[in-house]
């Protein structure tokens, strides 16, 4: 099955392009676009790990390494499609259009982290595995009942696919054809259980021949792979052809999250077999005059910034509400729940 | 209960015809509701809940789906939050357990979690409970795993007048509502139905009979129960006020409060298990609401603590009239 699904890359690890077709296409722009995108969540992501071990925001799930798999997949994304992400997956919908604030408050334990800006269609991340497999299968089957051409994308790992919503998910998708892109991030483990104890299959892309739904396996660590892989799954998808699986392999660099510690199940030299997204990326825009080194260091600034205003908007933000943990639970609130909310209430002024 | 009523045409139908007749009316109504569910489309669901409604709406709004309870909640999780209502059908209350995690986990706590930016208004008809010679699992009563689950209204009629009311409602309702349907009932009894559309008001329960002795407070198959063990205690002078809960989530309070304050008695009748069963709720309620009007402790007949049994055995697990006289009596005579 590895024969059926070879790994596809379009630049190589050095940086080289492998496959000309794309020569054309991978501007000067493009590579600017990604490279700013991939900075610029990577900043986030080694911030928030910064804050977390500070005790300013809570326990944080790193995603550097898989930095190429998110930016590339979220950039090929239209206004109005839909993003389900998972906990991990904050590199993605931030390069589609969260607001940084809100993604530290939401690692800071914050309600209003899960809120998207108005009119983007980032759902909630999915903190139980698979499970928001089925809810994209549902968007993206709404958007072909009202005859749009929206698609529904979602983020998922390799041990999602051992998963059942997983499973039914592909299966709904497959049966009723909806404009579904299953994008796939196998890191190669599930906190600490490896791809090999996960699955008796090859690949995930395998996976997708049972639900007769088109699959590919590429190189995660290719922002321009994943990037013009998507798109085709995604145009693909808005023409009306159905879904596609995406198994991007990639490698999450770090901890599972903030409290894991890897070396007890990873060994360490695994890590360097694979090349870093972003100095993958530099190699090529080296090797194809589109580096300046003054441009570079204008984006990395602007992400510094970017990043840092973010943290004080966290840490300056007003206090958690109370009302907000009984107002949301239903349109209104039911009479028994009024009650404890103003009870509470009530016991709070008397103990202030 | 009937709150808007528009027309005075009635038609006699049996509990499962009336829930036929609420799906037709909104599919109708409504463009943006969808039934989903397995066996629902040409088959009219094992129950014929959904007969005739495939032919008349097509296989795009009467959704044949693949065997798969997760699925079928989380893609209308999906289909919800983009524009659409789903009447999803668990073909059995006891075939629900799969789609647990996505009811648990997404479609009690959307609203919460986006803080109403996303919201899932879905119903999840669910047929329920013993009575029938149902295959192992068919039978189980399982509102309490959903009462105790915040975010998500419960609701379960024992009449065809009131299922035709609350199904309606709960389809007009802005949260998601499990909606359970005693398998019993279904053509237990005919009733006078409003031809047209009306709802019976979510939260609310009723007031079957009028009485000054005690309470009898049940829900779903158990209302008839209640009526009867009613009736016989009636026979021996033991007045009794009987109430149909009919939502299970939210409690009327108010109504289970004013007729225990006024009783003084009361028994719960539940056939779900009676550990963590929702009868322990309201045993909490009367405590909470009518303490100092209690003449006697207040007596719960459920199901026994074990699964349900294989049906040889399910008359003897399911409260009864007997032993729900018998614990009328006890209370009276404390």
């Amino acid at each position: 099955m590895n024969n059926q699904f070879p790994i596809t890359k379009i630049i190589d690890d050095d940086g080289t392009l492998l496959d000309t077709s794309y020569e054309e296409q991978l501007t000067e722009a493009l590579s600017y676009h990604l490279y700013h995108h991939m900075y610029r969540i990577r900043t986030f992501d080694r911030k928030a790990i910064s804050l977390q071990r500070q005790g300013r925001i809570g326990t944080y799930p790193p995603f550097e390494g898989q930095e190429a798999a998110q930016v590339g997949s979220a950039y090929a994304l239209g206004e109005d499609d839909w993003v389900f992400p998972t906990y991990r997956d904050h590199g993605a919908t931030l390069t589609f259009g969260a607001d940084m604030t809100r993604m530290f408050m939401y690692w800071n334990g914050r309600v209003e982290g899960c809120v998207p800006p108005e009119g983007k269609r980032i759902f909630p991340a999915a903190v139980p595995i698979a499970t928001q497999i089925p809810h994209a299968v549902g968007a993206a089957w709404a958007e072909k009942k009202k005859g749009t051409d929206n698609i529904a994308l979602v983020y998922f790992g390799d041990g999602a696919t051992s998963e059942g919503d997983f499973h039914e998910g592909l299966n709904f998708a497959g049966v009723f054809q909806t404009p579904t892109v299953f994008f796939n991030q196998n890191n190669g483990y599930a906190i600490s259980v490896p791809f090999e104890k996960q699955t008796n299959s090859a690949t995930i892309a395998q996976k997708a021949i049972a639900y007769d739904i088109p699959s590919v396996r590429i190189d995660g660590n290719d922002c321009f792979a994943v990037y013009f892989t998507t798109k085709e799954a995604i145009d693909a998808a808005r023409k009306g052809k159905g879904p596609t699986l995406i198994e991007a392999v990639t490698w999450r660099t770090g901890a599972h999250t903030t409290a894991d510690d890897p070396s007890k199940y990873r060994p360490e030299h695994l890590g360097t077999d694979t090349v870093d997204p972003l100095e993958r990326l530099e190699r090529f825009m080296k090797t194809y005059g589109h580096w300046n080194d003054e441009k570079i260091a204008e984006i990395e600034q602007t992400c510094q910034a970017e990043v840092e205003t973010a943290v004080e908007q966290m840490e300056n933000a007003s206090q958690p509400n109370v009302d907000d943990m009984f107002n949301h639970v239903f349109a209104e609130l039911p009479d028994h729940l009024a009650n404890q909310k103003l009870a509470y209430e009530a016991f709070l002024k008397e103990e202030s | 209960m009937v709150q808007t009523q528009t027309a005075s045409a009635t038609k006699q139908l049996t509990m499962v015809q009336a829930i036929n007749d609420a799906l037709k009316l909104k599919l109708e109504q409504d463009e943006t509701t969808l039934l989903l569910g397995e066996d629902i489309g040409k088959n009219g669901g094992v129950f014929r809940a959904t007969g005739g409604l495939y032919d008349t709406f097509g296989a795009d709004r009467v959704i044949d789906t693949p065997l798969s309870e997760s699925g079928i909640v989380g893609t209308a999780v999906g289909l919800a939050v983009n524009g659409f209502k789903p009447i999803v059908e668990m073909q059995f209350m006891g075939f629900i357990y799969p789609a647990y995690d996505q009811i648990m986990t997404h479609v009690s706590r959307m609203r919460m979690k986006s803080m109403g930016r996303f919201t899932v208004p879905m119903v999840i008809r669910a047929p329920y409970g013993a009575g029938i010679r149902a295959p192992e699992v068919h039978s189980d009563s399982a509102e309490a795993l959903f009462t105790h689950m915040p975010g998500i209204k419960v609701v379960c009629p024992a009449s065809p007048r009131q299922a035709k009311g609350l199904l309606m409602a709960a389809i007009e309702d802005p949260d998601p509502v499990l909606f359970m349907e005693p398998m019993r009932s279904y053509r237990a009894q005919r009733e006078t139905v409003p031809t047209d559309a009306y709802t019976c008001e979510i939260g609310k329960g009723r007031r079957l009979h009028e009485g000054s002795d005690i309470s009898l407070i049940a829900w779903g198959a158990m209302v008839a129960i209640a009526e009867a063990a009613a009736r016989k205690a009636e026979a021996k002078g033991i007045s009794c006020d009987v109430i149909d809960v009919q939502t299970l989530y939210p409690l009327d309070r108010d109504l289970i409060a004013e007729s225990v304050q006024k009783t003084g008695r009361a028994v719960i009748v539940h056939e779900a298990q009676g550990t963590g069963g929702l009868g322990n709720d309201i045993v909490s309620l009367i405590n909470d609401e009518a303490f100092l009007y209690l003449r006697a402790p207040i007596e719960r007949v459920t199901g026994f603590d074990v699964p349900v049994p294989f049906f040889a055995l399910e008359d003897q697990y399911m409260p009864n009239t007997a032993r729900v006289l018998k614990q009328i009596e006890r209370a009276v005579n404390f």
